[in-house]
C-alpha cells in the first residue's frame, strides 16, 4: 500500500512551484487522481457520471411509456425489466441520474461557497463579527442535516431550486467552521498584516492575500460536501420529496420499486448500486485530495477529527492564546499591545519592523504572490 | 502585600473553574434552544405557506380560510402565537394535529420511545464495535488488516443509510435469504420492546453506518495516543505493556472516545430518518417525514425542535464529560 503515499511532494523545481501557486487547485486534482485511491474513485464517479449523461441524451425507450407488464423480469427486450408500472428499467436508470447530479453540484457550490465566505469573514474580522456569525452557525449545527431539509421543504413545498438551498444552507456551518479554523491561521501571518498596514481595503485583504492559501482546504471541502450532497439529496428524493412520479429519477425508483423485490430485484438493486457507487467514487477522491493536499495518514485523520469535532475548537482559538505572543515571538506582534513599562526587552516599534523585515525575508524566498511584493517594497522604501 | 493576599482570598471565593465552565456551556445549550426554536417558528409560521391553506388546500374559499385562521389564531400577532407555542412546549400541551386533530403528544410520544430505544441499541452496539475496531487497526497500524479495514471505513461511510437499509431488506428479507421481517409493523398501543424481533434489521441498517465513522475517529485518536512522549516515556521506563496501555494511554485517550460516542449518536438523529422510512419503523424519523408530507406543521415542529433539543443535550454531556476527564482542558485558555 506504498503508493497510498503522496507522491514526493517537496522536489519540485523553482518554476514549476510559480506555476503551481497560479493554478494550485489544478496541480492538487491532477496529484490527487495519480493516488491509487483518487484513481478508482474517479473510476468509479466518472463511471456513474458517464451513465448519467449518456442517460440525458439517449435511451433505448421512452421512460415514462408503459411498455411491459408490471414487474417482469429481465428479458432479452428488457436488460432490467420492467418497473411496477410496467416502464422499462434500463431507460428510467439511464435517465434518472443527471437530475441528482446537478443538483448535487449546485447545492455544493453555494453550500462551500457561502459558508467559504462565512468563515473567512468571521476569521478575518475577528470580535464581535467572530462571536456573533460563529454562534449564528451554532443553531443551525442543532439540526441533522435531512432534518433541515425536511423542515424547509415541508413548509413550502417540494419544489428542486428550494431541495438545492436547503441543502446547500445545510452545509454552510460546518464549512465556516472549517474555512475559519484555516484562515485564523493564514490572517495571523507576517505578510497579511503588512499589506493590512499599508491600508489596503478588507476585501481586496481577504481575496488577494488570504483566499489564494486556502485552495486546498477549499477542495477537500468540495468534494467532503458533493459526497454529502449526493447522499442527502438521493436520500430526500428517495422519501418523495425530488422530482415528482412520472419523472424517473434513482430515489424514487428505489422506493417506487421496494414493493415489487420479489418479482424484479433490479428495479431497485442498480439505482440504489449506482448512487451508492457514485457516493463512494467522490468519497475516495475526495479523501486522495485531503492526502495530497495534507500528507501523510495521520494527518489526515487528525484533520478528519477537527473537522467533526470543530466544536471543540472554539475553546482554544490562537487569537486568544496569550502565552505565545507573551513570549515575544514576532509572528504574534501585531496581536501585542504597546506595552506601557520599559521592563519589556523589545519595544512595540521594533516588533513592528521586526514582522515586515520577515514578510520581506519571506517575500526573498519566493513564498508571497507577486503584488505583495510591490507593495512591500512601496512600504519599506 | 496587602493587594496580594487580596488577590488570593478573591481567588478561594470564586467558583472552581469547572462549575463555571458547565454553567457557561449549559447557558449556552439553552440560548441555542431558544433561537432553535425561534427559527423553527420563523420557518413554520411565517413563510409563504400559511397552516390554514396547507389544511385546505389551493381551491379553498377565502371564508373558509379566515375561519379556519380564526380558530387556530392566526390572526394574532406573530409574538403572541410564538409565546402561545412556547409555554407550551415544557408541558406537553401542543396543539393538535392539522392531519387528524388528535393532540401532538399522544401522536408523538410512543414514536418517542421506539426511536430511542432503536437509537440507543445501534448506537451502543456500533460505538463499541467500532471502537474496538479502531484500537485493534491503531495498534497494528500499517498491517494489512489495518489498510483493508481503512479502506473498508472509506467506503462504507459513504453509501447513503437508505442504501444500506435497502441492502439489509434485500439480503435478510425478501430475495436472498427470508430470516427477518423487512417491515416493522405494530399493532397501535403496542410498543417496540413487546416486539423485539422488529428491531434487528434496523438496528443492523444502523450498526452498519455507524461503526465505520466511529472506527476512524478511534484510529486517529489512539494513533495519537500511542504516539505521545507520556507514552514513549512509560515504555522507555520498562512499564509492562498492559500497565502502558491501561494506566497512561488509555486515560488520555478517553475524551476523544467520549466525543466520538456523541457525535455517533448525534449522527444517528438524523440517520433514524431514512431507516425507519425503508423498514415502515413507527418512530420519530417516519412521524416527520409523514407529517412534511401532510404538511401537518404542529407535529413538524414538535419533533424538530425534540431532536434539537437531543443535540443540544449530548453535545452538553459529551462537552461536560469530557471536560471532567481531561484536567489539562480545564482551564480555558
Amino acid at each position: 500500500m506504498s503508493a497510498l503515499a503522496p507522491s514526493a511532494a517537496p522536489s519540485l523545481a523553482a518554476p514549476a512551484r510559480a506555476r503551481l501557486r497560479r493554478h494550485e487547485w489544478l496541480t492538487l486534482l491532477r496529484r490527487a487522481a495519480r493516488n491509487r485511491r483518487g484513481t478508482i474513485g474517479l473510476t468509479l464517479a466518472g463511471f456513474v457520471v458517464i451513465i448519467a449523461i449518456v442517460g440525458a441524451i439517449w435511451t433505448p425507450q421512452q421512460p415514462t411509456a408503459f411498455l411491459y407488464v408490471p414487474l417482469q423480469a429481465p428479458s432479452a427486450h428488457a436488460w432490467l425489466g420492467a418497473d411496477y408500472l410496467g416502464r422499462d428499467v434500463l431507460s428510467r436508470v439511464l435517465a434518472g441520474g443527471w437530475v441528482l447530479l446537478v443538483m448535487a453540484l449546485a447545492a455544493t457550490v453555494i453550500g462551500v461557497g457561502l459558508g467559504a465566505f462565512q468563515g473567512v469573514e468571521a476569521a478575518y474580522l475577528g470580535g464581535r463579527t467572530d462571536t456573533m456569525i460563529m454562534r449564528g452557525m451554532d443553531v443551525f449545527l442543532a439540526f441533522p442535516q435531512i432534518v433541515l431539509a425536511l423542515l424547509i421543504v415541508g413548509t413550502v413545498g417540494p419544489k428542486l431550486w428550494l431541495i438545492v438551498l436547503a441543502v446547500g444552507l445545510g452545509h454552510v456551518p460546518q464549512v465556516a467552521r472549517v474555512m475559519r479554523a484555516a484562515a485564523l491561521d493564514i490572517s495571523e501571518r507576517d505578510y497579511v498584516k503588512a499589506v493590512e498596514l499599508q491600508g489596503v481595503k478588507a476585501t481586496r485583504v481577504i481575496t488577494r492575500e488570504i483566499l489564494p492559501n486556502l485552495v486546498s482546504p477549499l477542495m477537500v471541502e468540495l468534494g467532503l460536501r458533493l459526497t454529502y450532497s449526493i447522499v442527502v439529496i438521493a436520500g430526500l428524493s428517495f422519501l418523495g420529496f425530488g422530482q415528482q412520479p412520472p419523472a424517473p429519477s434513482w430515489g424514487l425508483m428505489i422506493a417506487e420499486n421496494r414493493i415489487g423485490l420479489q418479482s424484479n430485484p433490479w428495479a431497485v438493486i442498480v439505482p440504489a448500486a449506482l448512487v451508492a457507487l457514485l457516493a463512494i467514487g467522490t468519497n475516495l477522491f475526495a479523501d486522495a485530495v485531503a492526502r495530497v493536499a495534507i500528507g501523510a495518514d495521520r494527518q489526515v485523520e487528525q484533520a478528519f477529527i477537527r473537522t467533526e469535532t470543530a466544536r471543540a475548537a472554539q475553546w482554544a482559538s490562537p487569537i486568544r492564546d496569550r502565552s505565545v505572543w507573551k513570549s515575544g515571538v514576532c509572528r504574534y506582534a501585531w496581536r501585542v499591545p504597546r506595552p506601557t513599562s520599559s521592563r519589556k526587552s523589545i519595544s512595540w516599534w521594533r516588533r513592528v519592523k521586526c514582522s515586515v523585515s520577515s514578510a520581506s525575508r519571506a517575500l526573498a524566498r519566493r513564498r508571497l504572490p507577486w503584488h505583495c511584493s510591490a507593495i512591500l517594497a512601496g512600504a519599506c522604501t | 502585600m496587602i493587594a496580594r493576599a487580596r488577590a488570593r482570598r478573591r481567588a478561594y471565593a470564586r467558583a472552581h473553574p469547572l462549575v463555571s465552565l458547565v454553567a457557561v456551556r449549559i447557558a449556552q445549550g439553552i440560548i441555542t434552544l431558544w433561537l432553535v426554536s425561534l427559527v423553527v417558528f420563523a420557518a413554520t409560521q411565517l413563510l409563504p405557506g400559511n397552516a390554514s391553506r396547507a389544511v385546505l388546500g389551493f381551491s379553498a374559499t377565502p371564508q373558509r380560510i379566515r375561519a379556519l385562521e380564526l380558530e387556530m389564531g392566526l390572526n394574532r400577532g406573530w409574538w403572541s402565537q410564538y409565546w402561545g407555542w412556547l409555554s407550551g412546549l415544557p408541558v406537553g400541551r401542543l396543539g393538535s394535529s392539522l392531519a387528524n386533530s388528535e393532540p401532538v403528544w399522544k401522536l408523538v410520544e410512543p414514536r418517542l420511545l421506539n426511536s430511542a430505544v432503536l437509537v440507543a441499541a445501534s448506537g451502543i452496539i456500533g460505538c463499541l464495535l467500532g471502537i474496538a475496531l479502531g484500537a485493534v487497526a491503531a495498534l497494528r497500524q500499517g498491517s494489512v488488516l489495518d489498510n483493508a479495514m481503512t479502506v473498508g471505513a472509506l467506503t462504507v461511510l459513504a453509501i447513503p443509510e437508505f442504501v444500506v437499509a435497502i441492502g439489509a431488506v434485500i439480503l435478510f428479507s425478501t430475495v436472498v435469504f427470508h430470516l427477518f421481517p423487512g417491515v416493522s409493523l405494530l399493532t397501535p398501543g403496542e410498543n417496540i420492546l413487546q416486539a423485539p424481533h422488529l428491531l434487528v434489521l434496523p438496528t443492523l441498517s444502523l450498526v452498519v453506518v455507524s461503526v465505520p465513522y466511529v472506527y476512524r475517529m478511534t484510529r486517529a485518536a489512539t494513533l495519537e495516543a500511542l504516539e505521545s512522549p507520556y507514552v514513549e516515556m512509560a515504555r522507555l521506563k520498562g512499564l509492562p505493556r498492559w500497565r502502558v496501555l491501561v494506566q497512561h494511554a488509555l486515560p488520555n485517550a478517553l475524551p476523544p472516545t467520549i466525543q466520538v460516542v456523541g457525535l455517533t449518536f448525534l449522527r444517528l438523529a438524523g440517520g433514524i430518518v431514512l431507516v425507519e422510512v425503508v423498514f415502515d419503523f413507527p418512530g420519530v424519523g417516519q412521524g416527520l417525514v409523514n407529517a412534511v408530507t401532510d404538511r401537518d406543521i404542529p407535529v413538524i415542529q414538535f419533533i424538530v425542535v425534540a431532536l434539537a433539543a437531543f443535540y443540544v443535550v449530548i453535545n452538553i454531556t459529551t462537552d461536560v464529560l469530557a471536560l471532567l476527564c481531561s484536567p489539562r482542558r480545564r482551564i480555558p485558555t
